[in-house]
């Protein structure tokens, strides 16, 4: 970094950054870019993009506030931290919207230029908050970006409504100068990006440019800041979105399967990324349909499951709703299907944009009759790859419908991961049935589609096209073996038993619950699916502190882990942080007996590590956080 | 590839060993030995069929079926077909359903299936009832139907299943009905040879609930007045002596008419193959309901490229421009790098 030699670097082992502007500003893309030029760089990282529903609300307005956080360090860390330590704020909606998150003393810079009356009339600031003592006690640097980034543009021609539109080009180009980022990476990335439109292309460049001089020359920044590389693993490294990872988590799942991969999908808020991903990649053999609707979506995926295929449909929860009844019928027709949940905020249409972890009783109980299927749950972003993996697992393993969790943080957000070698990821191969299994009482032979394995409980999967093989399945209830309709009431008993003992069975093919524990008694925090980061950043605190608390995560949430019963015993106190009422707390309570202490949050967003570091110092009877 | 030639079965080999429980009297009957009798000619192996269906009456049918098979459940029947047919093209997948499972419960699929053109072949025994549950009005009873659901008489205007599918694109559009066995056979082989979806309305008795819906024209006794059979590049003539026929009137709107009236030149000649779907449409308007001369046979049959094959194009185009996937560079297929 010669370039920024004429000024002061400040080391800083982390900081937490948080762009805000409207939904046309281009915030999304700006904290993109910058997460992926600091990926490259080599730091730790984590993000939480933060969006409207609406596509463009209204200009100016809180409603159409859009925002990108990243955290970036030079050590591994957990969440996209608590609170930004630095607000680019690119009008006064951004800044009323996002201003309460800074600590008095974080940095805010302003794009001056756009506190004219009317934004600041629409953002409701009675008076302008540059001058009127709001922002006492902040670090306040006021850049009039607009104008400077119409000037940078001026030479090459372009209109200047059109070169305002590259304002974000040029706040990323201030931040990428603070925090000493390499300018290569950007610079390659808008070339490629805008290769079509080359004055698009040449007017972001120069206000990328002129941000990054901006904070080189101009007086107003005494210093920049490094964050060092973190001592990363040795591998090789990707900055990946929980749904990337779960799309190429299910591609690999086909590979490893040696089974075409079919998805039938309907698009839907947070889990359309994985069809649009799924859909690119044809090469690998993949069928992706958009179906007509939710229930065509997986209706289409049992057909494809029928037919041999590794069979997905991606939904978020209003989606499994409508899918329910289907999701009985693969429970009923033991088929491998694997249903994807990305969580939201509801009931109903709820924050579409925003999490939550509200559907956990829906997957365990949300269908009509007594059809249990196995619930996984991912707990970060790179984390989904491997949870779709096991996903697939035990649903061709087992013959079932698999549930598998993530929300719209975990699914959003990003991380760096580092990529397993190709050759380490299980083989999940499971063979087709070819032969009749049975002989007639007249002594042929004969398929029975529902003779099960009499280890795993799994029944024969026989594919349309395997002769000698032909039968009829359904949803009608189904005479144990022969699979033939059967409206018995013992049988029925005895085939809701065997389904149910086939999926707990499942118990014996899984790990124990993941802990993390340090050898003391009195306090452990349970967790599952995206609170994984907040959990693991709180319990880091209060180590810190000197004080004892243990994590357990739990990745199968049905069947449980053998051990979890015992694990949670062993702990005087239990505390379970969730992004919902209380669901995974009311199953522990229920399933194991144990006073399993809630913490619920139902705000859209994450927990703070702070939140749950409180939560556990009360419970540890140490209420005052100035203790260190 | 090499070609194996089919095994040659009769309609025993075509049948299961499960009893088969429609009401006596019931029509399903005869749609099934109908299919059961033609599976032989089909020149296709057991294996390599498959008979998917929703709920309803109708949907037993694969259950009779010595084939693959799928009793699916209400109203999806076509939507777990059509992910059958995408995933497996080497398939021939049927699809069973009813009046009420196709047109109701389930009408989305039906339209997307045939806009998409899936390569399935769609028969829906209309009974204009709903027969499982017992006596209700359905989407194509008509109006004023007194039923246990509509007492006073229904008041919804009724669906035309073959308006229907040709407004949803559909390249391949046939009625036939239960009390014709050759007429059934000929038009469910003209389905199942088509590429791409076919539809076919099957007329038939629900003679529990809705018994002689479609007497007036299907009775032996009433067909030659009241049946017009469809020959593609025949003119449309029908009656005992085939003196009545379809010209079109002053608006261009098609009608029965008396031949001797008219003259033989006037009558509209059956083209099933048009590009568009107007002249199919105007038959279909024909009658209003059975209890007046209606057409039977192959309203539309046209070729378009078929879902499945696209899909299957598109994947093949990948490999050939991309290779077949290499799952170590797709994870390094965004910005990467390596740490030493
Ligand atoms: S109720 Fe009607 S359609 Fe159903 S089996 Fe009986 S006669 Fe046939």
């Amino acid at each position: 970094m010669t370039d920024t030699a004429s000024k002061d670097v400040t080391e800083l082992d982390h900081v937490v950054i948080r762009f805000a502007g409207d939904s046309g500003d281009g915030m999304q893309l700006t904290g993109d870019r910058f997460t992926s030029a600091s990926a490259l760089f080599g730091n730790d990282l984590s993000t939480l993009p933060d969006f409207p529903a609406e596509i463009r609300a209204p200009a100016g307005t809180l409603a159409g506030v859009s925002a990108f956080q990243v955290n970036i360090s030079d050590h591994d860390i957990l969440t996209p931290g608590d609170f930004p330590t630095v607000l680019v704020a690119m009008n006064p909606a951004a800044l009323r919207a996002n201003l309460v998150d800074v600590p008095r003393g974080g940095t805010v810079i302003v794009n001056s230029d756009s506190f004219e009356e009317r934004n600041l009339n629409k953002a409701g600031y009675a008076t302008n908050p540059l001058v009127d003592g709001t922002l006492d006690g902040f670090d306040v640097y006021e850049v009039p970006m607009t104008s400077l980034t119409v000037e940078a543009t001026k030479e090459l021609g372009v209109k200047p409504r059109d070169a305002e539109r590259s304002k974000n080009c040029f706040a990323l180009g201030i931040v990428s100068w603070m925090y000493t980022r390499p300018l290569e990476a950007t610079t390659a990335w808008i070339e490629t990006k805008f290769a079509k439109s080359p004055l698009v292309m040449q007017s972001n460049l120069a206000a990328f440019r002129a941000g990054y001089n901006f904070g080189e020359t101009a007086e107003l920044f005494a210093s920049s800041y490094e964050i060092k590389p973190t001592m990363f693993d040795p591998g090789d490294y990707t900055n990946v979105s929980g749904n990337t990872a779960l799309a190429w988590g299910l591609i690999a799942a086909s590979q490893l399967a040696r089974l075409p991969l079919f998805l039938g999908s309907y698009p839907i808020t947070p889990a359309s990324d994985i069809l649009h991903e799924l859909s690119k990649h044809k090469n690998f053999g993949v069928r992706t349909m958009q179906a007509e609707d939710e229930i065509a979506g997986i209706s289409a995926a049992i057909g494809a499951a029928f037919g041999g295929h590794l069979a997905i449909t991606t939904t978020s929860g209003p989606g499994v709703d409508l899918k329910a009844e289907a999701m009985g019928l693969a429970v009923s027709l033991e088929l491998p299907l694997i249903i994807v949940d990305i969580q939201r905020g509801g009931p109903s249409t709820g924050l579409p944009t925003k999490t939550e972890q509200s559907d956990l009783m829906l997957a365990m109980y949300g269908r009509h009759g007594e059809s249990p299927m196995p619930i996984v749950a991912a707990k970060t972003p790179s984390h989904c790859f491997d949870a779709a993996i096991e996903a697939a697992r035990l649903a061709l393993k087992y013959r079932t419908p698999v549930l598998l969790l993530s929300d719209g943080y975990i699914a959003n957000g990003s991380e760096p991961w580092r990529l397993p070698d190709v050759a380490d990821l299980p083989d999940i191969a499971v063979d087709f049935a070819t032969e009749p299994n049975h002989t007639s009482d007249k002594g042929e032979a004969e398929f029975w589609p529902y003779l099960r394995d009499t280890e795993t409980l799994a029944r024969p999967w026989a594919v349309p096209g395997t002769p000698g093989l032909e039968h009829r399945i359904g949803g009608l209830e189904k005479e144990d073996g022969t699979g033939n309709v059967n409206y018995d009431g013992v049988n029925h008993e005895r085939m809701t038993r065997l389904r149910a003992a086939k999926v707990a069975g499942i118990v014996k093919d899984i790990p124990g619950v993941e802990v993390d524990d340090d050898g003391a008694r009195d306090l452990l925090v349970v967790g599952w699916g995206s609170t994984y980061g907040s959990i693991g950043a709180a319990v880091r605190r209060v180590r810190a502190r000197g004080m004892k608390a243990s994590h357990a995560h739990v990745m199968h949430l049905f069947p449980f882990p053998s051990d979890l019963g015992e694990v949670l015993r062993r702990y005087k106190r239990v505390l379970v942080p969730e992004m919902n009422m209380g669901q995974l707390s009311r199953l522990l309570r229920a399933e194991f007996l144990v006073d399993a202490q809630s913490l619920t949050k139902i705000q859209g967003a994450p927990f703070k590590a702070s939140e749950i570091e409180a939560a556990m110092l009360a419970l540890l009877d140490n209420p005052s956080p100035e203790v260190s | 590839m090499t070609t194996v030639d089919v095994p040659i079965t009769s309609r025993k080999d075509w049948m299961s060993d499960q009893e088969v429980r429609w009401c006596p009297g019931c029509g399903d009957y005869s749609i099934l030995s109908a299919v059961q009798l033609m599976m032989p000619d089909l020149g296709v192996r057991r294996e390599n069929t498959v008979f998917v269906s929703g709920i309803g009456c109708a949907a037993r049918f694969p259950y009779y079926m010595n084939t693959y098979g799928m009793h699916g459940i209400h109203g999806r029947a076509a939507a777990i077909a059509t992910g059958l047919a995408v995933a497996r093209p080497d398939l021939d997948v049927w699809v069973i359903s009813g009046d009420g499972d196709a047109l109701s419960i389930g009408g989305n699929h039906l339209i997307h299936a045939l806009r998409r053109n899936i390569n399935l072949t769609i028969l829906m025994f209309n009974n204009q009832i709903y027969g499982l549950t017992k006596g209700q009005y359905s989407p194509t009873s008509e109006v004023g139907k007194v039923t246990k659901s509509t007492p006073f008489g229904s008041v919804d205007t009724p669906f035309n299943p073959i308006s229907l599918a040709l407004g949803a694109e559909a390249t391949f559009v046939a009625r036939t009905h239960d009390m014709d066995r050759n007429h059934m056979i000929e038009t469910f082989k003209r389905a199942h040879d088509h590429k791409g979806a076919s539809f076919v309305e099957v007329y038939q008795n629900c003679n529990v609930f809705n018994d002689g819906a479609f007497a007036a024209v299907t009775a032996k006794e009433n067909r030659s007045d009241n049946l017009i059979p469809l020959q593609h590049g025949e003119p449309i003539r029908f009656g005992a002596n085939n003196d009545k026929g379809v010209a079109p009137d002053a608006q261009g709107h098609f009608q029965v008419v008396n031949v001797a009236d008219v003259g033989e030149d006037a009558l509209v000649v059956h083209d099933e193959s048009r590009d568009s779907a107007a002249h199919a449409f105007a038959l279909s308007r024909l009658a209003r309901g059975p209890h007046e001369p209606t057409p039977v046979g192959v309203f539309r049959a046209v070729e378009r490229d078929h879902y499945g094959a696209l899909v299957g194009d598109q994947i093949l185009d990948a490999q050939a421009k991309r290779g077949s996937g290499d799952l170590a560079a797709l994870l390094r297929s965004g910005a990467s790098w390596t740490v030493e």
